[in-house]
């Protein structure tokens, strides 16, 4: 479970198909089914056909248009940019922690273990909250970021962070020390043994813990608001403008936005999903 | 043999201090003694490296918060944690997640299985539509919701004629926290599922089982672990989403505001105590999650033989 975490499965669907008998059939199986789809018609099927069809209630020109407006534009630039950054940080650092958890040994590895998951637990407005207690304008540290920049990458490193020590972890587990130490008995010093035998076998982990991170960054609204100020041209990202269009009652560009960052989101999923497969072939 | 060289790298990690908590089944592999060539100065390295940037990043933040909370002693939390509108946001909070809960476990539950063991077409399409909260931000499940069930959506008038009012009032607040929590418990089922095989569901059938038999005897004790970690999940996520009910709720306060919306409420209208509060409630609660996990996780793997 933890070990082996929904992560593959957020963009592997559906299982190998095994067709066995067992699962409910005849009426209660139908009746069954029946009230799973509804139920996600009503929350997911419904509202995401409402809102392809209201992007494009003008027609592409109309969508365009609203895209290109400056501030949606500068908008999505942003939330592009600094979810790639991100996830760049995340690769480094996540692997690295991934790594000191599993090789290494030292008091209170259990704590920091477990204390990994917590910005998936802890609501992401007290993300944003916890962030402003140290870094905003009453800093006793005297180090405030409120309103710039990096306060954006700094509350999408927060919650994005368990995304690739989480994929790397149980991959790194399972890692044949035996491969390792014939190079190292072959002469190979450690930086080529991390180059040439451990990187590989991980890189399919890290590009679907870089996957996750990335959907999460470009949707990512509740721990930026607090800290970022939402200022337009400067630290307001997609998720930001599509709030504040809602507020105007400008329905039409909200949709349009939101579309543009969902197929991004759908779009780095798929291709790292497509990417990571390959790899794992080519490795095994 | 790497415990006594790491006094330094812990010191830098206020978690540090607490010692072997939680051996949880992750850090528990083979992997743990470290004996490939890594020399030791580059393990240190890495070690100070990844709790520095914990400390940065997770830990200190977290010590301040539940500093600058009790900073001024316990009377003013007290005030801030009994004001009527707190309690109503926690209340509200409660009741979502007490709804959202159990409807997202049954659906789980019978996904999981669909998905996993069960026949039908368009498969695949629902299990896509199944993850695809992952990849919808909140603000997008919002808008998405309000489009379809809000006074200018598809049938947003229709229903107001019925006198059905879901934008702006407690069922919106239940759907979109349904929407964003939705694949938690199903993700977290069907690995277990795999791994149990069929087995014993089969032997059960032979022996006369009916498939509600079955299911109750069997297979529901062979995933309630995977069940349970799910529904932690979608707890912590349900107490905690912010964007997409924050756009549908409306915000209004003492009617529509839970307890992350109060946090934002606080926080913007100066009351600093009260936003520290809330948020450190709000905190202890995703602290509890975690052990959850933990303790879960941890059941999952000693059944599994490890």
């Amino acid at each position: 479970m933890a070990s082996q975490p929904a992560n593959s499965g957020a963009v592997a669907l559906a299982a190998p198909r095994r067709r066995r008998p067992g699962a409910a059939r005849g009426t209660t199986g139908l009746l069954g089914r029946g009230l799973l789809v509804l139920y996600l018609s009503i929350l997911v099927l419904l509202p995401m056909a409402a809102l392809t069809a209201k992007a494009f209630d003008g027609g592409t020109h109309a969508f365009w248009k609203e895209i290109s407006n400056p501030e949606a534009w500068s908008a999505i630039k942003l939330t592009l940019l600094v979810s790639v950054v991100v996830v760049l940080i995340n690769a480094v650092f996540g692997t690295i922690i991934a790594w000191v958890l599993v090789r290494d040994r030292f008091p209170g590895k259990g704590v920091v273990n477990a204390i990994i998951d917590l910005p998936f637990a802890l609501p992401t407005i007290v993300a944003g909250l916890v962030l402003l207690a140290l870094y905003g304008k009453s800093s006793p540290i005297g180090i405030d970021v409120t309103f710039t920049r990096a306060a954006v990458v700094l509350a999408l490193l927060f919650v994005t962070l368990p995304f690739v020590v989480r994929s790397v972890q149980p991959v790194m587990i399972d890692l044949d020390r035996s491969m390792e130490e014939a190079a190292s008995s072959l002469g190979a010093g450690y930086p080529t043994v991390l180059r040439r035998i451990v990187l590989p076998t991980l890189l399919p982990a890290i590009l679907s813990g870089i996957a996750l991170s990335f959907a999460r960054a470009v949707g990512e609204y509740g721990s930026l608001i607090l800290i970022t100020g939402n200022l337009p041209f400067k630290t307001e990202v997609g998720s930001v403008y599509i709030f504040g269009q809602i507020q105007n009652e400008n329905l039409a560009a909200a949709a349009a936005v939101s579309v543009v960052l969902l197929a991004v989101a759908l779009l780095v999923l798929a291709v790292l999903n497509v990417l990571q497969r390959r790899w794992s072939r080519h490795v095994l | 043999m790497s415990s006594s060289g790491g006094t330094l790298a812990v010191a830098a990690e206020p978690g540090g201090a607490l010692s072997e908590g939680l051996p949880t089944p992750l850090a528990s592999g083979p992997g743990n003694t470290a004996k490939v060539s890594s020399s030791r100065g580059g393990r240190l390295a890495l070690r100070t490296v990844a709790l520095l940037y914990l400390a940065v990043l997770l830990g200190a933040p977290l010590v301040m918060i539940f500093y600058r909370t009790f900073e001024h002693g316990l009377a003013p939390v007290w005030d801030a944690v009994t004001a009527p509108n707190a309690l109503h946001a926690m209340w509200l909070s409660l009741e979502i997640v007490l709804i959202v809960v159990p409807l997202n476990t049954i659906f789980g539950i019978g996904a999981a299985l669909l998905l996993e063991r069960g026949r039908m077409p368009f498969k695949t399409l629902f299990g896509l539509l199944i993850d695809m909260p992952f990849a919808i931000s909140p603000i997008v499940v919002g808008l998405a919701l309000v489009l379809v069930y809000g006074r200018a959506g598809w049938f947003g008038n229709e229903l107001a004629a019925q006198g059905i009012n879901i934008i702006f009032s407690v069922p919106g607040m239940v759907m979109a926290t349904a929407l964003v929590t939705l694949p938690f418990v199903v993700r977290e089922t069907i690995p277990v599922l795999r791994e149990m095989g069929t087995d014993s569901e089969q032997a059960a059938e032979t022996l006369g089982a009916s498939p509600w038999q079955t299911f109750w005897r069997v297979t529901l004790p062979g995933i309630r672990w995977g069940v349970g970690y799910g529904v932690v999940l979608t707890t912590a996520r349900a107490l905690g989403e912010f964007g997409a009910v924050s756009i549908v709720s409306g915000r209004i306060e003492g009617q529509t505001q839970t307890l992350p919306l109060y946090v934002q409420d606080r926080f913007e209208n100066f009351d600093t105590t009260g936003a520290y509060t809330a948020a450190v409630m709000l905190a202890l609660l995703a602290l509890l999650a975690l052990l959850a996990m933990n303790l879960l996780a941890r059941r999952a793997n000693k059944k599994e033989g490890h």
